[in-house]
Order: C-alpha cells, then sequence, then structure tokens
C-alpha cells in the first residue's frame, strides 16, 4: 500500500478525543474516543439516536466539537480556518446517505465537478477521468442521465464515483446500504472493498446493515448513546455475535445489537425507563 | 391565568419578536458580507472562481423570464397614471403635465418597485425553492464537503445575477411606463396631453431622475436575492420547509423593498437629489 504524505508509519490518520457534543443540553455524544489507522476499513455502528451521524459530522468538519478533538491528518479541524479545512476536504471523500447527487447535473457533471472545481485540468482530460471513475463503479453507461432517472443504488455508486473524483485518501459512507436491495447492498460493499483493497483508501464507514458491517470491516465500533461500548477487530465482534449470553451487561447488549434480537438488554433499558414517572405526570398535567 | 402573566408574557413575547427580527437582519448582514467578500475574491484572484457560466445561467433564468411580466405590467402602470392623473389636471388646463408627472413618477420609483415585486415573486420565489429544495437533499452539505463554499457557488452568481438584471429590466420598465402612458393619451385623452408628450418628458426629466432609480433598482434587487437565498439556506423540515421558504421570501422581499423605497426617497429627499 502506497504511503502518502505526512502521516508517518502507524500514526492514525484520524482521531477522536474525548469528543463531546451538546443539542439543548443532551449529550449526543458523550466522551467518545477512537482512532482509524491508515488503509484500515472502520465500522461504526449503533442503533438509530447512538450518536453516530453526529460523530461523522464531526470526523468530516461540519460539525464543531463541544469540547474535546478531531485530528484529521494530524491537524485539530476546530482550529483551522475555513481555507486550510477545505484544502483538508480535498483530501477526503463522503459518500452521502442519498448520495447528495446535484440534480440539475448529468451524472458526469456530477464527477467532473470537483474536478472542474479543484484541479486546473482540460476538459478533455476531465472527461477520461470521469469515465474511468464511472467504470469504476459500474456505471459509464449512465454518463449522460440525470439523477432523477437512476435507480437508488446507482444514485449511490455515482455518488461514490463522484466521492473518488480527487483521489482522496480517505472515505467516509453514511448509511452506505439503507434503502437498498441486499443484493444492490452487497453490490456496494464489494465495491467498498475494492477501493480499500485496490487503491489503499482508508475508509470510515457509519452502518446499521450488521450483513454489511461483518463484510467489509477491518474493525469495529459499537456506540452506545454518545459512548464508545466497544472498540475491537472484527473478529472479537463475530465471537460474541456467535456466543451464548455472558451475563455481562454490555456484552449482552452488544450481541443483542449484533444478532439484531426484539429481547434482551437493550429492548429492557427502553423499557424500564420512566413509564411510571411518564403515566403520573400526564395524570398531573390532567389535574 | 392572572393579569401579571399576561403582561409578562406579552413583554416576553414581544422581545422574542424584536430578538428573531434583529437574529434576520444578522443573518442577512453576514450573508451579504460573505456574498461581497467572495465575489471580491473572485474579482481579484485567478484562484477563486464563482463561474462565469453559473452567472450566465442565473441571469437568463432571472431576467428573461421576468421580461414578458414587466413589460406588460409596466404598461398597464403607464396607462394608469396617464388616465388617472388627467382629471385633477384638467381644470387648471395643466393635462399636457401628465407627461411629467409619468415620467418622474415612472422613473424615479414605479419602474424600479413594480419591477422588484414581479422579481421578487419571479426570481425570490424560485431561488428560495431551488436552493430549499437542496438542502433538503443534502445537496448543500455534500458541496461544503467538497470544499466547495455554498455562497460563492450558489449565493454569489444569484445576487450578481438579479442585481444586474433588475437594474436591465428597470430601463425596460422605464420605456414602457412612458409607452404605456403616450398610448393611452393618444388613444383617450387627445392631443392637449399626446402632442409633444416626449419632448415635455425629457425636458423636465434630469439626470438624477433616472439613477436614482436604477440605484433603488440595484438596491431591490441586491435585497431579493439575499433574502431568497438565506430563506433557501436555511429550510429545514422538508418539502414543508422549501414551501414555507417561498413564500416568506416573497413577505419579506416586499416588506424589504418598500421600506428600502421609503428611505431611500428620504435621503433623496434630504440631499434634494
Amino acid at each position: 500500500m502506497p504511503q502518502r504524505a505526512n502521516i508517518p508509519d502507524g500514526q492514525a490518520i484520524l482521531r477522536v478525543t474525548d469528543l463531546v457534543k451538546r443539542f439543548d443540553g443532551r449529550a449526543v455524544l458523550d466522551g467518545v474516543n477512537l482512532e482509524v489507522r491508515p488503509g484500515e476499513t472502520l465500522v461504526v455502528m449503533g442503533g438509530s439516536g447512538c450518536g453516530k451521524s453526529t460523530l461523522l459530522r464531526h470526523m468530516i468538519g461540519s460539525m464543531r466539537p463541544d469540547e474535546g478533538r478531531v485530528e484529521l491528518f494530524g491537524h485539530d479541524l476546530a482550529e483551522l480556518s475555513e481555507d486550510r479545512m477545505d484544502l483538508l476536504r480535498k483530501r477526503f471523500g463522503i459518500l452521502f446517505q442519498s448520495g447528495a447527487l446535484f440534480n440539475s447535473m448529468t451524472v458526469g457533471d456530477n464527477v467532473a465537478l470537483p474536478l472542474r472545481e479543484h484541479t486546473n485540468l482540460d476538459d478533455d482530460t476531465i472527461d477520461i477521468i470521469v469515465r474511468i471513475k464511472l467504470e469504476l463503479v459500474g456505471l459509464r453507461p449512465a454518463v449522460d442521465r440525470m439523477p432523477a432517472e437512476i435507480s437508488g443504488g446507482m444514485k449511490k455508486r455515482a455518488g461514490l464515483a463522484r466521492a473518488i473524483a480527487l483521489d482522496p485518501e480517505i472515505l467516509f459512507y453514511d448509511e452506505p446500504s439503507a434503502g437498498l436491495d441486499p443484493v444492490t447492498s452487497a453490490e456496494i460493499d464489494q465495491l467498498m472493498m475494492d477501493l480499500s483493497g485496490k487503491l489503499g483508501v482508508t475508509s470510515v464507514v457509519v452502518t446499521h446493515e450488521m450483513d454489511s458491517a461483518f463484510r467489509i470491516a477491518d474493525r469495529m465500533v459499537m456506540l452506545d448513546r454518545g459512548r464508545v461500548l466497544k472498540i475491537a477487530s472484527r473478529s472479537e465482534f463475530e465471537a460474541i455475535r456467535d456466543s451464548a449470553p455472558s451475563g455481562d451487561e454490555t456484552t449482552d447488549l452488544i450481541r443483542q445489537f449484533l444478532r439484531g434480537e426484539s429481547q434482551g438488554p437493550i429492548t429492557r433499558r427502553r423499557q424500564d425507563t420512566g413509564y411510571a414517572e411518564d403515566l403520573l405526570e400526564a395524570a398531573d398535567g390532567e389535574r | 391565568m392572572s393579569d401579571g402573566v399576561g403582561k409578562r408574557g406579552a413583554v416576553r413575547a414581544l422581545g422574542a419578536r424584536v430578538l428573531g427580527g434583529l437574529e434576520y437582519l444578522g443573518g442577512m448582514a453576514l450573508l451579504l458580507g460573505a456574498a461581497g467578500r467572495w465575489a471580491y475574491r473572485g474579482a481579484v484572484s485567478r484562484k477563486v472562481r464563482f463561474g462565469g457560466r453559473a452567472l450566465a445561467a442565473q441571469m437568463v433564468r432571472v431576467g428573461v423570464r421576468s421580461l414578458p411580466i414587466v413589460v406588460l405590467v409596466q404598461a398597464f402602470i403607464g396607462v394608469i397614471l396617464a388616465l388617472q392623473m388627467s382629471p385633477p389636471l384638467k381644470p387648471y388646463g395643466q393635462e399636457s403635465q401628465v407627461a411629467v408627472i409619468i415620467g418622474i413618477a415612472g422613473f424615479r420609483m414605479l419602474g424600479p418597485i413594480i419591477t422588484a415585486v414581479v422579481l421578487s415573486g419571479f426570481a425570490g420565489a424560485s431561488i428560495a425553492a431551488e436552493l430549499g429544495t437542496m438542502v433538503v437533499a443534502e445537496e448543500i452539505e455534500a458541496m461544503q464537503a467538497m470544499a466547495m463554499n455554498p455562497v460563492r457557488v450558489l449565493v454569489v452568481p444569484r445576487v450578481l445575477a438579479t442585481l444586474v438584471m433588475m437594474v436591465l429590466l428597470t430601463v425596460i420598465a422605464d420605456l414602457m411606463i412612458s409607452l404605456g402612458g403616450w398610448a393611452v393619451s393618444r388613444a383617450v385623452l387627445g392631443p392637449r396631453v399626446y402632442v409633444g408628450y416626449w419632448d415635455r418628458m425629457r425636458d423636465a426629466l434630469v439626470y438624477a431622475d433616472f439613477v436614482t432609480g436604477l440605484i433603488l433598482a440595484g438596491v431591490f434587487g441586491t435585497l431579493i436575492s439575499l433574502i431568497a437565498c438565506h430563506e433557501g439556506l436555511k429550510v429545514s423540515g422538508g418539502a414543508e420547509g422549501v414551501g414555507r421558504a417561498t413564500t416568506m421570501t416573497v413577505v419579506y422581499s416586499i416588506v424589504a423593498i418598500i421600506s428600502a423605497a421609503c428611505v431611500f426617497t428620504m435621503i433623496f429627499f434630504v440631499y434634494e437629489i
């Protein structure tokens, strides 16, 4: 794997330290610590509302932390000026949940946009690069189609082609398999693995689709209520998934999530919290 | 509920309104500052681009689409002015002054202000809807993540295009008001009004009448496009939010246009421009 500039061997490409983010006083991220190593695929998983999308937004610098730090390529994102941040943005790519293609442009123009914006390449060269990127995601025939005319899976692939247009060092994926049928979802997973395998791209994937997570991950992070419950290799998580309940609350909670079961610590916790108080309060309000 | 609570509530609600209004104005000022900065950087530095292509596309969209309506509406304004002004002038034998009134009222105020109202419905609402839809579809976020500043890529071309087209459309509007007045004079009001119509208008008008109108047009264009971009970019809550943004764009634009017209007229009056 080619080693890129200014990331010494073994050092993290992305490091999150004691990250806290509050919305209206409620901590959505409550002291998150993790690091992403060059070349690996790290899957961030957790239930709805666990803070994983918020974490992703901090990693790409679109949200500022209330406490703690996010360092990308060795730069503290909170300390960068907007111009310096833009320089950094050219070094990573993002695949948004919906693909986030610009609906007013063709698929080809969408992929060409970052090249037109950030390079001085002439139109012919850009055209060639666009076709190469689209071929990589299997979408070359759709170069002249409008986003409204293609399926959800194709939109994601086009979004991926756009994300890799500038040959990023790290790729972020927001729920890459959400809303896709199993086969299309598996195809996207294969694409992601190809990209990290062939191009040596580091990947951070936010998802709650366990099939997909176990296919693509090198390491996995389980997020719960804004905290990291466990960060470990895929095989360790596989071991938890395939084991019998252990009696340890945290492990069983992870196990329930990985297996997608309706009974377990997560469900119990949801049921316990404040039901009686809630009823009493409602009765109070009536009076 | 006791009276005290009611009063306190009212004061609090009023305070919240005032703060909300100030926050809105602050947001607009920041957006204007950012747009100005990017436009300047785009003008002086070759490294910063906002795209001539985007600017041209916006000018076509803002200007060409509004042109037929502006032509139609402004001709009607000319007709209305002539028909309304002629009877009160008649007892004094001054109907011929209709041309002068149309010229001054049209060039100074009605040309720019009616054009601005048309444009706020046409261009303003469509800009707000477009940007709002882009927000909902995560396109703005994607743009930022691709190191493309939305103010540079989206706001600057729209503001510049609206400003330029607003001024150009106002020139056409001035012409149409005068033509409308002349046509109805010719058809209805008789030779005392229409013979020498153009000469009287030309003699009465000074450069300031024309230029102040165009200054107003530029201000109106900037206001409309800034409000539209501001409303569009702060959309939240899906399709409903987009609908709300387009409505509020038109409402706020018209309030802003008329307020600005009032303020500028005061300034022109005080300095006798």
